[in-house]
Formats: structure tokens, C-alpha cells, sequence
């Protein structure tokens, strides 16, 4: 017999534990597909941590897969905070990465130091507009938000494959259907040498303190909090419930554009439609894995991106398809969704 | 009254003890329950009696003690600990304050639910339905069994949770705060089922608070305080006083309302109305005038506008027509107008709309002043200043708590009512709308919530209070409108007004008056 008994509180070592406990156990869990596929269990976790922070270099290709996650991450803790279900992050990122392909790659000729925020701006209030609907939707006649921003994502996707063999598209492309790439004014500089990490994840590691600060103690931050846990106490109280769902909308949504510019201002130059590898799904990962804590999400994106480039690395070299990476990320979710039980109850057995 | 000295003893408790850290929760507590009586278990918020059923019903594991529970031949068997499952199987059967029913389903199919094992296929609800209508006749408990639970009044949705546990076979049921949810004539009738159940060779334990009601169904009374059982006596002869004191544990001294010559009209409602949603009434040309320094009381069967009145007047209802007027000043309706305007609002349910559970006693202090310079500056929170003024109200109003970043769901309902109370008082409000503010509080926590009402009206505050405990009414009012159907009669003096006279007009005979 397994009884559930409430907890009074939870403290922070512990909440950190709970994390890196589920994490583990999809670990362990996706030991059994490993071996279903006849690789050697501990040579192939071997790798993946080689592959993930083996050397600089590795180490560095894990925190430029983390950038994007950062900001997907961001934006679904913030939303998530309130209550706003934004699954809409892979759309809102595309939305940025063609507003910042529109304005960086030489229609606007400018200084480095006009020319690079102009485009992150341009890109944060793509993601933000695009968010803008589903938010008013939600809050104005109650459609569910979940189905609205997902089914957006497609709507994006066609549509930036629309401007990519249309407007958009590079001629001198070779007839591929990418952007024009990014001007050398409008790109974000290289942090190390000979890497691919780029300022972009500075940049998110200051979205991240920003978005800290703005949760925890500022005015903005308590009436999130507050209508995220009870929206009718919040309304009762005075707090205007409909604007802040539809600022946190944006800011979600401005978020999860910057992640696009990021991309293609520091890493690829130019925007195709195979850009992100689902980034902006698994931005909702991070954000559950970081218990929706913004400084959290740093770790938690960095770990969820070595998983990524680690089993990139292992299954070139076990022969192994790097979809194992898909597959221990979506076990994460899942072990971090049941350990939350474990935070809410103390377990008694007997 | 039936008294039962020589029933034999069907649930026998020796000797409970549980501890939740340094927390006493239950100490040897012994305890006995005849068959065929109501036993009425009697405490402050916290005295133990929650723990003690939930150890009864094997959702804790005492520290210490026994139970034993009459077998089907009449001899006391020890239950085993810890197994809800065990507990219903000895025919224990809780109902508790907050209801656990699928709101979806239909009343019969709520009855059903649970009782078969998972994998059985056929669902034979013919003879679920002739058992019920004979548990229904037999018990006089009487809900249409087709009904969607999302239909049924919060009564109805009581009587078909005792329903359920008769229905399992039940010979010993515990209901939790029974009454706490109930209008008054509600309560009657509850009362008389449960006389009916007892005749019928049912024992009841009946965990209240409210000690007119203890005194006039239980047939035995023990009081707990502190975790410990401080008296076990027959309810005959007990009177009001001798038990309040055993509960608290000191003399209470009932408030008192002095008279005070009212000021100048405070707040006005012109011909409000509401339109009526799902089935039930609207507000039809409602005018109200409170009066600076005094209480305004509404005496209302739940259900005929009062919802929608304190809607209207704490801002979350937009009035189809009307005006609202402060000082003769027209406000236009919203919780945050009303909140800047200088109307406090103790809501009805105070865990829905009353306070965030997961943010701290500070934080909740604070969500009505988010605009205020205490709170913030350029919009960053001033955390030194929040938990000061947190201190201050956790002293003022004796908040039991380890401190100002306690989140509020750890806190108790008269805890958590203290706290509103506070962040109403502390922005010097000109109106106090009061809805049900004592529904579910002991003593200690009512007294003070008088106490806090009579001293804003003693100040020159206008306060509407609305609650369905009509001695509070009276005692507290200076004058008393009755709502029927969405209609609010013109106001009486309180002196001028009899329980019976207000009664006969909540039932809607405007002739009374």
C-alpha cells in the first residue's frame, strides 16, 4: 500500500535533487533502447559525455545548442508561469529568424551597434505579434491557447518556406531556398576562436537574470505569479488580469524570437526552414526541467543541449541514429512530470 | 432526545496519539461511540479533531493507540492502521468538508463509483438504482438520482455524498463541518435525516465548532483543545457558555454592539440589475444606502442574489443597469475601481478568491496595494518594507504563523481570514463589504472578526455584511435588508426585527413585513 502525504514546504537542495534525480532516471531508462539497438551501454554514455563536454571545442558546441534552448526555455517559464500555455515557441522563433533575415541581410545598411539590436528588436516583436493573436484569443473569448500557437507553428513554418522560394530567397543562393545571409555589420561576434559560440548566449544568459529579476521582485513579476496561481484571487484583488496575461504573452513570444535571431545573426548567417531542430519544443522541456525558474533554465538548457550534441557525437561513431537524443529528452520530461509528485507528497509505504 | 447509555459501543479509541514534528497533534485520546448515538466532536480550528477522523479513516497512521471497530456480530475487532480501505470495510464512512464527487456524472453514477472493481464490465445500474431509492426512502435523503452532480445545490451535493456512504454499508459515519456550507433551513433538515438515520442504528460523530448546533443533535459532546480530549459528557443540560469555555479554554465574552447615531449616506446603489445565468435569479432594481458608521446587514437563503449583490459592490460584476455611488461619487465597476475608491472586500470564499495559496502571507498582504509606494518603487518590490508591514499584521491581528514568508496555504481558515482582514483594514477603508465572514471560523478567529467590524463601523466606516448565521446578523446590525429572488426589501432596524419575522421573510412572504 503507497500512501501520498502533503508536504509542508520543500527546500531548495532538494527541489535541485528532485531535478537531477529525474534526469538521471531517463538516463537509465534510455539504457534499455540503447541496448535494444545492440550498442554498448557504457561506451555509448561514455561518448555522449565526450561528445558533450569532452574538450573546449565539445563543450563549446553544447553552450551554442544551449543558446536557442535558453531563450525557447525562457519563454515557456514565463508563460507557463501564468498559466499562458504558449507551445507556440518554434513558430515565434522561425517569425524572429525571418524578421532578422528581413532587416540584416542588406536592406538596411548601418554600424554594428545600430545594426545589431535593430535586428534583435525586430525579431522580439515578430515573436511577440505572432503571440499577440492566440493571448487575445485566450483571454478575450477563452480559446485554448495550447491548440492555437501549436497549430501556428505549421502556419509559420509554410509561410517562411513561402518567403524562402519567394521574396526572401538568396540569389545567390545556388537555388537552395535559404535567405540572403546576414550581413557582417548585423552578425553577433564569435566569443571563442576557432568555435561556433557566439555573443547570442551571452545574450541569453542576460535574458535570464533579467527575467529572474523581473519574476521575483518586481511589481510585474508578483501579479504574474499571482495570476498564475489563482486568477480569480488575483482579480479580486485588483490586479488586471487581462493585461498581464497579454504582457506575458508578448514577452513569451518576444523571447522565443530572439531565439531565431540568435540563430541566425551568431550561428548559421542565413535562414532556411530546417533551421531549428525543434528547439522551440524543447524549450518546453528545459523550462519544466528548471521548474520554470529563470536562472534555472541556464543549466537546465545547457544539460538538455550536452544531450543533444553528445548523442550527435555517439551515434556518428556507434552507428547509432542520433534520434536517441529526441528520445532521452522526451524521457526527462516525463521522469521531471512525475518527480514533481514526489515534491508535492512525502511517499509512505506500508 | 434519544440517549443510548446502554447501546453497546461500536468504535472504541484508546490512547491516539500522532505528533507532526514538534506538532501535537493528538495525545491520548481515548474515545467511545455508542450504537445508535450522535457523538459531536467539538474544537477550535487545530484542536485535533481533523487528525483524529483522518486517523480513523486510515489516511494517517497514529503514533500511538488503538482502535477497535464492532464486527458484524457485535465484538470489537482492532482495525488495521493506515488502510482507508480497511476503515470502509469496517463499515466507517466519511463525509468531508469539501466534497469529492465527479461533477460530470450523474448522482447514481457518483453512488456506483468505486464500489465495483475496475475491470468489471457491466455496470448493473438497474440494481444500483432500487437499492438507492430504498436507502433514499429509508433514510429520508432525497436526491433525483439522474441529476449531473454540476446541477445539484451544495445540499444536494451533501446529502449524495451521505448517500455514498450508506450506500458502501456504513454503520459508522463521520461528517466533517457539516453545517458549514448550509443555510439555516438546510441545517434543519440535515438534522432531521440524521435523527432518522440514528433510529435506524447508525452512530454519527459530528465534527463542528458551532456549538448551538452541537447542542441541539449531539448526544454526547467530547471537547478537544490542545490535541487532548479536555470532556466527554452527554449533551443534556450542557449550555453554550460551559462548552465555549471548554473549547477555548478561557471565558468568552460575546461582543457587544454599543449604539451610535449613523452619519451621512456612504455608499449607493441605484436600481441595480444583473441579469440571472444559469437558472439562477438575477438582482432587479436593487438599491441600497449604508450609512457612515453603521452595519448594514443582509439576510438572504443562499441563492437569491446575494452572490451577485457582493458581486457588484466588490467590483467583479458589471451591472447591466444601475449606478454605484461613493460619496457621491459615481464609480465605475472593477475590482481595482473599487479597490482605489476605498472599498475593502472580505470575500465570501477566501480560499478561491480571497488569497494566493502559493505566495507568502506578505505577498498576499500586499496583491491589493501592487500600486502603492509600500509595496513598490518603479515597479521593484520593496521586500524589507513588505515583510515589516507583514510583521505588523501578523501581531495586530494574531496571525499564527512562523512568519511574514509562510506561504498562505499553509495557514488555517481563520489564519488565512486574518490576513485578509488585515490587508482590508490597513488601507483605511471607507466601506467594508463583509460576505460570510465568519463561515468557518472558531470562536477566537469570530470573535475578532466582530470585534475588527464593530470597530471600522464605531470609526464611521459604512459596512454591508452578508452572512447566512442570523444571530450574527442581529447581533451585529444596525439595520437588516432581507434578499428574495434577486429583490432587496427595505431596510428595518434591527430592533424592530425577530428571528421568526426574518425568517418568514426570507422565505418570501413580503407580508411578514
Amino acid at each position: 500500500m503507497i500512501r501520498f502525504e502533503p508536504r509542508a514546504g520543500v527546500p531548495l537542495a532538494m527541489r535541485v535533487g528532485t531535478s537531477l534525480g529525474a534526469v538521471a532516471a531517463a538516463l537509465l531508462i534510455s539504457a534499455i533502447p540503447l541496448a535494444a539497438v545492440g550498442a554498448p551501454i557504457l561506451k555509448a554514455f561514455g561518448l555522449m559525455v565526450q561528445g558533450a563536454a569532452g574538450s573546449l571545442f565539445a563543450f563549446t558546441e553544447t553552450l551554442t545548442r544551449a543558446t536557442p534552448l535558453i531563450f525557447t526555455g525562457l519563454a515557456a517559464a514565463v508563460a507557463f508561469r501564468a498559466r499562458l500555455y504558449n507551445i507556440g515557441a518554434e513558430g515565434q522563433l522561425y517569425a524572429g529568424a525571418l524578421a532578422a533575415v528581413a532587416v540584416g541581410s542588406g536592406t538596411i545598411s548601418a554600424t554594428p551597434f545600430v545594426l545589431v539590436p535593430l535586428i534583435l528588436i525586430v525579431a522580439a516583436m515578430a515573436g511577440a505579434l505572432l503571440m499577440l493573436g492566440p493571448t487575445l484569443l485566450r483571454v478575450k473569448l477563452g480559446v485554448d491557447e495550447v491548440v492555437t500557437t501549436l497549430l501556428l507553428n505549421f502556419v509559420v513554418l509554410l509561410f517562411v518556406q513561402m518567403m524562402l522560394e519567394g521574396p526572401l530567397k538568396d540569389s545567390m543562393g545556388g537555388g537552395w531556398p535559404q535567405s540572403a545571409p546576414i550581413v557582417a555589420e548585423g552578425s553577433l561576434p564569435v566569443l571563442v576562436t576557432r568555435t561556433r559560440l557566439h555573443a547570442g548566449f551571452l545574450l541569453a544568459l542576460v535574458a535570464s537574470v533579467v527575467m529572474y529579476v523581473l519574476i521575483a521582485r518586481t511589481r510585474l513579476g508578483l501579479a504574474i505569479r499571482a495570476v498564475g496561481e489563482n486568477q480569480a484571487a488575483a482579480r479580486f484583488a485588483g490586479i488586471q488580469v487581462t493585461r498581464v496575461m497579454v504582457l506575458v504573452g508578448l514577452l513569451s513570444g518576444a523571447l522565443a524570437g530572439l531565439a531565431g535571431a540568435s540563430e541566425v545573426a551568431g550561428l548559421k548567417g542565413y535562414l532556411t526552414a530546417d533551421m531549428s531542430r525543434g528547439f522551440g519544443y524543447a524549450g518546453i522541456v528545459v523550462a519544466m526541467v528548471a521548474s520554470l525558474a529563470p536562472l534555472a533554465v541556464i543549466p537546465s538548457a545547457i544539460f538538455i543541449a550536452g544531450i543533444f550534441v553528445g548523442a550527435d557525437t555517439m551515434g556518428r561513431t556507434l552507428g547509432v541514429s542520433n534520434y536517441i537524443a529526441d528520445l532521452i529528452v522526451s524521457l526527462a520530461l516525463l521522469c521531471v512530470l512525475v518527480s514533481g509528485l514526489f515534491l508535492r507528497f512525502r511517499i509512505r509505504f506500508g | 432526545m434519544v440517549t443510548t447509555p446502554d447501546a453497546p459501543v461500536v468504535l472504541s479509541l484508546r490512547g491516539i496519539g500522532k505528533c507532526f514534528g514538534a506538532l501535537v497533534a493528538n495525545e491520548g485520546i481515548d474515545l467511545d461511540l455508542r450504537r445508535g448515538e450522535i457523538l459531536a466532536l467539538l474544537g477550535e480550528n487545530g484542536a485535533g479533531k481533523t487528525t483524529l477522523m483522518n486517523i480513523l479513516f486510515g489516511h494517517y497512521v497514529a503514533d500511538e493507540g488503538t482502535i477497535r471497530v464492532a464486527g458484524a456480530n457485535g465484538e470489537l475487532v482492532a482495525l488495521a492502521a493506515g488502510s482507508p480501505h480497511a476503515s470502509l470495510a469496517a463499515g466507517i464512512g466519511m463525509v468531508h468538508q469539501h466534497f469529492a464527487l465527479a461533477e460530470s456524472l450523474t448522482v447514481l453514477e457518483n453512488v456506483v463509483l468505486g464500489t465495483k472493481p475496475l475491470g468489471s464490465i457491466k455496470l448493473d445500474l438497474a440494481g444500483a438504482r432500487a437499492k438507492l431509492s430504498a436507502l433514499m426512502h429509508d433514510s429520508g435523503l432525497d436526491v433525483d438520482p439522474d441529476r449531473r452532480v454540476s446541477r445539484l445545490t451544495v445540499g444536494e451535493k451533501q446529502r449524495l455524498e451521505i448517500l455514498k456512504v450508506l450506500y458502501r454499508g456504513a454503520r459508522i459515519l463521520a461528517l466533517d463541518e457539516p453545517t458549514a456550507v448550509l443555510t439555516p433551513q438546510e441545517v434543519d433538515g440535515l438534522f432531521v435525516v440524521l435523527r432518522r438515520l440514528v433510529g435506524n442504528g447508525l452512530s454519527i460523530i459530528f465534527i463542528s465548532h458551532k456549538l448551538k448546533e452541537v447542542i441541539a443533535i449531539a448526544d454526547r459532546v467530547a471537547v478537544l483543545r490542545g490535541g487532548r480530549k479536555v470532556a466527554d459528557r452527554t449533551a443534556e443540560g450542557a449550555d453554550r457558555a460551559m462548552l465555549a469555555e471548554l473549547m477555548v479554554g478561557r471565558e468568552v465574552t460575546p461582543t457587544k454592539r454599543l449604539p451610535r447615531a449613523p452619519g451621512l449616506p456612504r455608499l449607493v446603489l441605484n436600481g441595480i440589475d444583473v441579469p440571472g445565468a444559469h437558472g439562477r435569479s438575477g438582482l432587479s432594481r436593487v438599491s441600497l444606502e449604508v450609512l457612515s458608521g453603521e452595519i448594514l446587514g443582509i439576510a438572504g437563503v443562499s441563492g437569491n442574489g446575494q452572490t451577485l449583490l457582493a458581486g457588484v459592490i466588490g467590483g467583479t460584476i458589471v451591472p447591466g443597469n444601475g449606478e454605484l455611488m461613493l460619496d457621491g461619487e459615481v464609480l465605475t465597476p472593477s475590482p481595482r475601481a473599487m479597490v482605489r475608491a476605498g472599498i475593502g472586500r472580505i470575500p465570501e470564499d477566501r480560499h478561491h478568491e480571497g488569497v494566493v495559496g502559493s505566495l507568502s502571507i506578505a505577498e498576499n498582504l500586499a496583491l491589493e496595494s501592487l500600486d502603492q509606494d509600500a509595496v513598490q518603487r518603479f515597479g521593484f518590490l520593496r521586500f524589507e518594507a513588505m515583510r515589516q508591514r507583514a510583521l505588523s499584521a501578523i501581531r495586530d491581528y494574531d496571525v499564527r504563523c512562523p512568519g511574514p514568508d509562510t506561504l498562505i496555504r499553509l495557514l488555517s481558515g481563520g489564519n488565512i481570514q486574518k490576513v485578509i482582514l488585515a490587508r482590508v483594514f490597513e488601507r483605511a477603508p471607507r466601506v467594508v463589504l463583509a460576505n460570510q465572514p465568519t463561515r468557518g471560523l472558531d470562536i477566537g478567529a469570530t470573535t475578532d472578526v466582530h470585534r475588527r467590524l464593530l470597530a471600522a463601523r464605531d470609526r464611521g466606516v459604512a459596512v454591508v455584511l452578508m452572512s447566512e448565521d442570523l444571530d450574527e446578523l442581529l447581533a451585529l446590525s444596525d439595520r437588516v435588508s432581507v434578499m428574495v429572488a434577486g429583490r432587496l426589501s427595505a431596510p428595518m432596524a434591527v430592533e424592530a426585527v425577530t428571528l421568526e419575522r426574518l425568517g418568514l421573510m426570507m422565505a418570501g412572504q413580503a407580508d411578514a413585513a
